[in-house]
């Protein structure tokens, strides 16, 4: 269920440092969430086509990622400029297509889509666990990152439980429905996996003390910025830079 | 008396909405010792592990470790660092995202070095014949493999004693040999709770059963329904 596939290619994206690659998604994602015009989110795609294709990642799985996010913004294009005021690009019977609606969509999307591929360039292209040490690194809190670390960890381990308890309903013959015995079936899954999740955390911890855990995880993995890391993030800091002066001109 | 690693004497144990597990339970664990441990589904084998180390505590009774009675968690803190627990599922013992990470979490918490804490993944892999698997995904490992990690994190803390709770449980019959080959080499004293009595029998050199509470002789050679 943890898919990181795209960790396991290798470009010149792979090769750079963790800890840069974060930074800069970082800024970026920061920059262009508060961006107001439609250019800087245009170029903030370009950017991130750009970084795609440094990270050589296939096309088509890609495509399948960004897919679900795209269905619900094509409603968003659909229907927000519909609801919104200003002059209408065109009118369908009564309704009219909002000019200023269809531009704060194509904002929002082209904002959205810039996000999710530089995530997936810059961040998608490491494993896991490096991210979740990465960011120990880079000072984040040690609770939020072995939060991040437990849940890698765990939800395949609490997905396999839930298609185990899936089954066990399927070898019974339980067709699901738009019934009360259906709800309440469903309420029994979830409520065991919850119980189950909980126990399961109280044996872990157990397990945890067992090997002399007094609160404090020591991280391991250590990270090398090397030449081409520094010229990595000050060459984004400058396209950062620039597109936060265009936003603000 | 100076080989005496566990002592429990007169231990109790019952879960609070539960029935009795234990009742006046006497074990002793000396060096160079390998219990067997079996007994019904539920009968307070693991429960009786959990006691050793501390991770429940006794109703009534006294358990002495390595020399010194214990009853307080700072207590099982140092009982803990030399008697190493083995869970019944892998799942529960491994948490870390890569091997390497989780075999060191336990010397690391003793105090070890980070390349102390390598040299001994390194050493401890290789004893396991897991060598080259530090970098791997523990949750993406085979239930096989995953006893084995799991072996490896407590052997990683060079203890005095092990407790095996079920080392063979689900696995095949090769990766079962690997263990009993490499558990019967170990110079730890061990107790290991199974129910596969052929399995007891190539490592342990003597078992107890525990039934209805209480703590008896068993022979693994007797045809005796577990």
């Amino acid at each position: 269920m943890v898919c990181d596939t795209f960790s396991q290619h290798d470009s010149t994206i792979h090769r750079l440092d963790p800890r840069a690659r974060i930074i800069v998604a970082f800024a970026f994602a920061v920059l262009l969430a508060i961006s107001t015009s439609i250019l800087v989110p245009s170029i903030g795609v370009a950017v991130a086509l750009g970084a795609m294709a440094a990270a050589r990642l296939p096309l088509a799985a890609t495509a399948k990622r960004l897919a679900g996010v795209n269905c619900f913004l094509l409603i968003l294009l659909v229907f927000l400029p519909l609801i919104a005021s200003g002059p209408c690009l065109f009118r369908i019977g009564p309704v009219g297509y909002s000019r200023e609606g269809f531009l704060q969509a194509a904002r929002i999307s082209l904002r959205c889509n810039a996000i999710l591929l530089t995530f997936t360039a810059l961040l998608s292209t490491m494993e896991t666990s490096t991210l979740g040490h990465a960011l120990s690194h880079l000072r984040l809190p040690q609770k939020l990152v072995h939060l991040f670390l437990f849940t890698v960890r765990y939800i395949d381990v609490l997905h396999h439980e839930s298609a185990r308890l899936r089954r066990a309903m399927k070898v019974r013959c339980f067709r699901p429905g738009a019934n009360a015995r259906t709800f309440r079936t469903i309420g029994y899954l979830a409520g065991m996996l919850l119980v189950r999740a909980h126990d399961r955390s109280m044996r872990i911890m157990d397990a945890m003390k067992c090997r002399g855990f007094r609160g404090r995880f020591h991280v391991l993995t250590h990270f090398t910025a090397t030449q081409q890391d520094v010229v990595f993030v000050l060459a984004s800091l400058t396209v950062i830079l620039v597109l936060a002066w265009m936003e603000i001109r | 008396m100076k080989d005496r690693l566990i002592k429990l004497h007169n231990v109790s144990f019952a879960y609070p909405f539960g029935g009795r597990v234990l009742s006046g339970v006497d074990l002793e664990l000396n060096a160079g010792e390998r219990v067997g441990l079996v007994g019904p589904n539920g009968g307070g084998k693991t429960t009786l592990l959990h006691l050793i180390v501390g991770l429940i505590s006794c109703t009534e009774g006294e358990l002495w470790a390595f020399g010194r009675p214990r009853r307080t968690e700072p207590d099982f803190a140092e009982v803990r660092a030399s008697a190493g627990l083995l869970f019944q599922d892998p799942d529960d013992q491994l948490f870390c995202p890569t091997v390497v990470e989780d075999v060191a979490f336990g010397p690391l918490n003793l105090g070890k070095t980070a390349d102390e804490a390598r040299a001994i993944v390194a050493d401890t892999l290789d004893l396991l014949g897991l060598a080259g698997y530090q970098n791997r995904i523990t949750h993406k490992l085979s239930l096989g493999k995953k006893r084995l990690v799991s072996l490896a994190t407590v052997l990683a803390m060079q203890p005095q004693v092990l407790l095996l709770d079920e080392p063979d449980a689900g696995l095949d019959e090769e990766t079962e040999a690997r263990i009993v080959n490499i558990l019967a080499e170990l110079p730890l004293a061990m107790i290991i709770v199974s129910h596969s009595r052929s399995f007891l029998a190539q490592i342990t050199t003597r078992a107890v059963d525990l039934r209805n509470a209480t703590l008896s002789p068993f022979d693994l050679g007797r045809p005796v329904a577990i």
